[in-house]
């Protein structure tokens, strides 16, 4: 359980990453496409983003490689983001939550009128799910993915997934009750698994030409 | 029995709460009956290691 405050990276090198042009703006771009959903407020956003990028370059020696600077960085940014939203909580646009009423015409696209599976919606066996996660691929079709969710759902699932918020938090930043998490939650789902499943794993799990 | 909108609605709920032992059974009956159920359990919780793989930045390599 000891843990071990000698990180063999040299501080430098966590240094010189920092100082990668690329890195940092794509990091950076992630961060923010990531604050924006949970805000729905671009400068919250921008302003989340910048004190967490901030607060990197402040002990960027500490940190030895890519991997860990990244988790950090956006370890920070979780915690600004479930702040603003616990702050945000009365202030929540019910509006811009009330309703998604195409859902049901979402639902009788992959099931039946009985509730099972349309024949082509049946969800297939993924080959080897784990090895998809190495493939930088198939990290763009995810985000795509992500991309196509109705903002609600993505809003949720993100927190849920993401930033790891209990449902008790979740619900009072978006006021919803704990049912209609559950089935926001559950459309997420369904919808980003049919995604997955329909632009990679059924494409043998690997395309190299993104068109 | 249940059917396939219920099973998945369940199998979501599975990763917010405990379900209780009716559901369960129920469940369980229905994804040893139907292939899509059990294949879409399983992909439950790829998707959820997946998204956690996501947050924590292992998508790294879309770098050059």
């Amino acid at each position: 359980m000891t843990a071990n405050p000698q990180n063999k990276n040299t501080p430098s090198d966590s240094g010189n990453l920092l100082a990668d042009g690329d890195f940092l703006e794509d990091i950076r771009r992630q961060m923010l496409r990531f604050a924006t959903l949970q805000l729905s407020d671009s400068s919250q956003a921008e302003d989340a983003v910048q004190e967490a990028l901030i607060g990197a370059l402040k002990n960027a020696g500490s940190f030895g490689g890519r991997a860990a600077l990244k988790t950090w960085m956006f370890a920070i940014l979780k915690n600004k983001i479930a702040d603003i939203l616990r702050l945000k909580q009365r202030t929540v646009n019910i509006s811009s939550l009330a309703h998604d009423e195409d859902e049901e015409a979402d639902m009788s696209e992959l099931f039946d009128r009985k509730g099972y599976w349309q024949a082509d919606e049946r969800p297939v066996a993924w080959g080897r799910p784990e090895e998809s996660l190495r493939e930088s691929q198939f990290w763009i079709v995810f985000e795509a993915c992500l991309d196509g969710l109705p903002p609600k759902q993505a809003r949720v699932f993100m927190m849920r997934e993401f930033i790891e918020l209990e449902a008790d938090e979740i619900c009072a930043a978006a006021e919803l009750t704990t049912s209609n998490l559950h089935v926001l939650l559950h459309r997420a789902r369904l919808r980003l698994r049919e995604c997955l499943e329909n632009k990679w794993y059924l494409k043998g799990e690997r395309h190299d030409e993104l068109s | 029995m249940m059917n396939c909108r219920e099973a998945t609605q369940l199998m979501s709920d599975a990763q917010e709460r405990e379900l209780s032992v009716t559901e369960r059974l129920s469940l369980g009956m229905h994804t040893v009956m139907c292939k899509g159920c059990h294949n879409y359990q399983q992909q439950m919780k790829t998707l959820r290691k997946i998204t956690r793989a996501y947050a924590k930045g292992k998508n790294e390599h879309t770098e050059k």
